[in-house]
């Protein structure tokens, strides 16, 4: 009776005790890779040791833990995909993944998930694939920790870092992308945290998403990106404390928002970009406590925006602040700090007493008529500005801040 | 150099003016570009001096130079020399000692602080702007006998090239907005040398990329080899020809 028990109470845990270790190596149990997957069953552990394994495509179909330890190099010969995850809960840990396979037809990636929920790929090194990490319908998936590294020229030529299709609740986290085509790319990828991540040097943009809402982009680095972070076509967007660097070039933006609403981008710094943050058909944005410093334009702000609140901000150094290409405002600007507001305080309030326009003439100008660029930074231009500030009559006049700060934030 | 442009330039030299222009040409420059963090921004500052104050300065000190040695002129014509010696001699003298002060004033931080190619672009161009305005005061002042009226003159040659210029392009452009201009721009840029010179400087810098479609056209002429060859022949002809403008004017001119 007393067995009885005892036996009843191990059933659940029955397959978690038959749970076994799967070594791979040139000395261990299994030769080969493809012997140990083979041979595993669902909960078991493979660990693959050091040395180069050319062993085409490994797919792995059941719920394993794969474990690399260092020196585990998995090599695609440049033909194959090199790791294909089509279980759910499955884990790889520790590899370094090097030169998958090119092809545009079914974009072959170094680790692609197929169809799973569950899976934890993390600590791993990728270097030279054609796309690093390819999520498509997952769920519940963490990719941590990762490096994942590229030499692309060509966008044509070259795929994305982490690449995410019809996924949700995803945990991106601590990832280093570089060198690829898009650092981070979402499309139809809801309730996603992306995180601590670093993008940088990426052919296109550093992240890109398009159809994904509801995503939180937190604390992350996008640094000399082709054309910077592009957000499109989404909704219940939070980028916090995200770091947007040297995005430098004629096509290229801190963060480029098309058709984008109800996100909010607090925190951020925007340093030395073309063009910081550009927006076109977006509504209902909180912008607010961000600092803009040394970009060349801090604000794009088309015609087509609405009811976007930019509240709270440092504008430093910025060789214009404000751009806009028509004459309707329809967003606000409130308590920002510009630091070429040249106004005073009475009241010692440390709100400027008199309102800042932070459009300048010039701006508008080259916007309705881009030739005007050739006057870039002459004499002239500065005699329109100033004229204009004391009498503004191209300006749109509501496009101000009525109550601009004497000193900047400390954010 | 012969004896009067020697003399000339001595002269020049003695002039206090032309001392207190090395001086503050070097205060300027030095602290522009030390005190900027971002050298680039430096740059930019040492730009608007050298578009603004070089031309002025060269154009007005020269012009009125020449007025002031109308008797040693005379004198010199008296003697068994030939007018076009004359007319040389002064041109060498003024734009030698302009030409020093602005190396010594703004030449040396530029090369202490910028250093590279867009160091020696600025120095070069800072040079080239002193012979061009210096020219221009020649003629101006083989022009207009009356000094007033010469000096009037110089003024609004330097108003012309630094603002009246870009004005009347500002209003070329919004009435024929519907056409393409860009190229016409590339030849408009070539008759003015102040206009040049700020060109060739923006398109070595960052904020080029602030020019957007505009520079594309401009980067694909004045970025290449040859382009930057072409804007240095056209800015060494804006003085070569005024001067030989002046020059002829002189040799045939009524004294």
């Amino acid at each position: 009776m007393k067995l009885g028990i005892l036996v009843l109470l191990l059933i659940p845990f029955g397959v978690r005790l038959n749970a076994i270790t799967l070594t791979v190596g040139t000395d261990a149990q299994y030769k080969s890779i493809k012997s140990a997957l083979q041979a595993c069953n669902d909960n078991d552990t493979v660990v693959v040791g050091e040395g180069i394994y050319k062993e085409g495509n490994l797919i792995i179909s059941k719920k394993i833990v794969f474990i690399g330890q260092p020196g585990a190099i998995l090599d695609g010969e440049s033909q194959y995909e090199i790791l294909s995850i089509k279980s759910s809960n499955v884990v790889v840990k520790g590899f370094k993944l090097q030169n998958s396979g090119f092809s545009t037809l079914n974009d072959p990636g170094a680790i692609k998930v197929y169809d799973a929920h569950n899976v934890v790929v993390e600590n791993n090194i990728l270097e030279n694939n054609f796309f690093g990490i390819y999520i498509q319908y997952g769920q519940n998936c963490v990719i941590k920790n990762n490096q994942i590294h590229s030499t692309g020229t060509e966008e044509q030529k070259i795929g994305n870092g982490i690449h995410c299709w019809k996924s949700d609740s995803l945990l991106i986290i601590g990832n280093e992308v570089s060198g690829h085509r898009d650092g981070i790319y979402f499309e139809f990828v809801s309730n996603s945290l992306v995180w601590r991540n670093k993008s940088k040097h990426n052919v296109r943009y550093g992240l890109h998403f398009m159809f994904s809402n509801s995503d939180s982009y937190i604390a992350n680095q996008f640094i000399a990106n082709g054309a910077g972070v592009a957000v499109m076509f989404s909704k219940g967007v939070r980028m916090y404390n995200n770091y947007f660097k040297e995005n430098w070039g004629e096509a290229a933006y801190g963060i480029l928002l098309k058709e984008i609403s109800d996100s909010e981008i607090l925190a951020n710094t925007f340093d030395q970009n073309t063009a910081a943050l550009y927006l076109e058909g977006a509504s209902r944005m909180i912008i607010e406590k961000n600092s803009f410093v040394k970009n060349g334009w801090a604000l794009k702000m088309q015609a087509s925006c609405i009811d976007n609140k930019v509240s709270l901000n440092n504008f430093f150094s910025n060789t214009f602040d404000v751009s806009t290409n028509g004459t309707v405002v329809l967003n606000s600007f409130d308590q920002n700090y510009w630091d070429k507001y040249e106004g005073y305080d009475l009241n010692k309030d440390g709100v400027g007493d008199i309102p800042f326009h932070p459009l300048s003439l010039f701006c508008v100008l080259s916007e309705r008529n881009p030739t005007m660029m050739f006057i870039f930074r002459s004499f002239i231009v500065d005699l329109l500005d100033k004229s204009e500030k004391l009498l503004p009559s191209i300006t749109p006049m509501n496009f101000v801040d009525e109550k601009p700060m004497m000193k900047s934030y400390s954010l | 150099m012969n004896r009067i442009a020697r003399f000339v330039f001595v002269d020049i030299l003695k002039n206090s003016f032309v001392i207190i222009y090395a001086v503050i040409l070097f205060l300027l420059s030095s602290s522009v570009l030390a005190l900027e963090d971002n050298s680039s921004k430096g740059v930019l500052s040492m730009l608007n001096i050298i578009l603004l104050i070089v031309p002025l300065v060269s154009i007005i000190f020269s012009t009125i130079y020449i007025y002031n040695s109308a008797e040693f002129v005379e004198l010199l014509l008296s003697q068994p020399v030939k007018r076009t010696v004359i007319w040389r001699s002064l041109f060498y003298g003024l734009s030698l000692a302009l030409s020093l002060a602005f190396v010594l004033g703004a030449g040396v931080s530029l090369i202490l602080f910028v250093g590279d190619l867009l160091g020696l672009f600025l120095f070069f161009i800072g040079i080239l702007l002193t012979l061009i305005f210096t020219s221009f005061a020649l003629l101006c002042a083989v022009w207009a006998k009356d000094k007033a009226k010469g000096i009037g003159l110089s003024i609004l040659v330097w108003l012309f090239f630094s603002l009246f210029y870009d004005g009347l392009l500002v209003f070329g452009m919004f009435q024929f907005s519907e056409y393409p201009l860009e190229k016409l721009m590339m030849v408009f840029t070539l008759l003015n040398p102040i206009d040049l010179s700020r060109i060739l400087i923006l398109l070595q810098l960052d904020v080029s990329a602030l020019l957007g479609y505009t520079s594309a056209v401009f980067k694909e002429f004045l970025g290449s080899q040859l382009g930057i060859i072409i804007s240095f022949v056209a800015l060494v002809l804006w003085f070569v020809i005024p001067y030989f403008y002046s020059l002829y004017k002189f040799n045939r001119k009524d004294l």
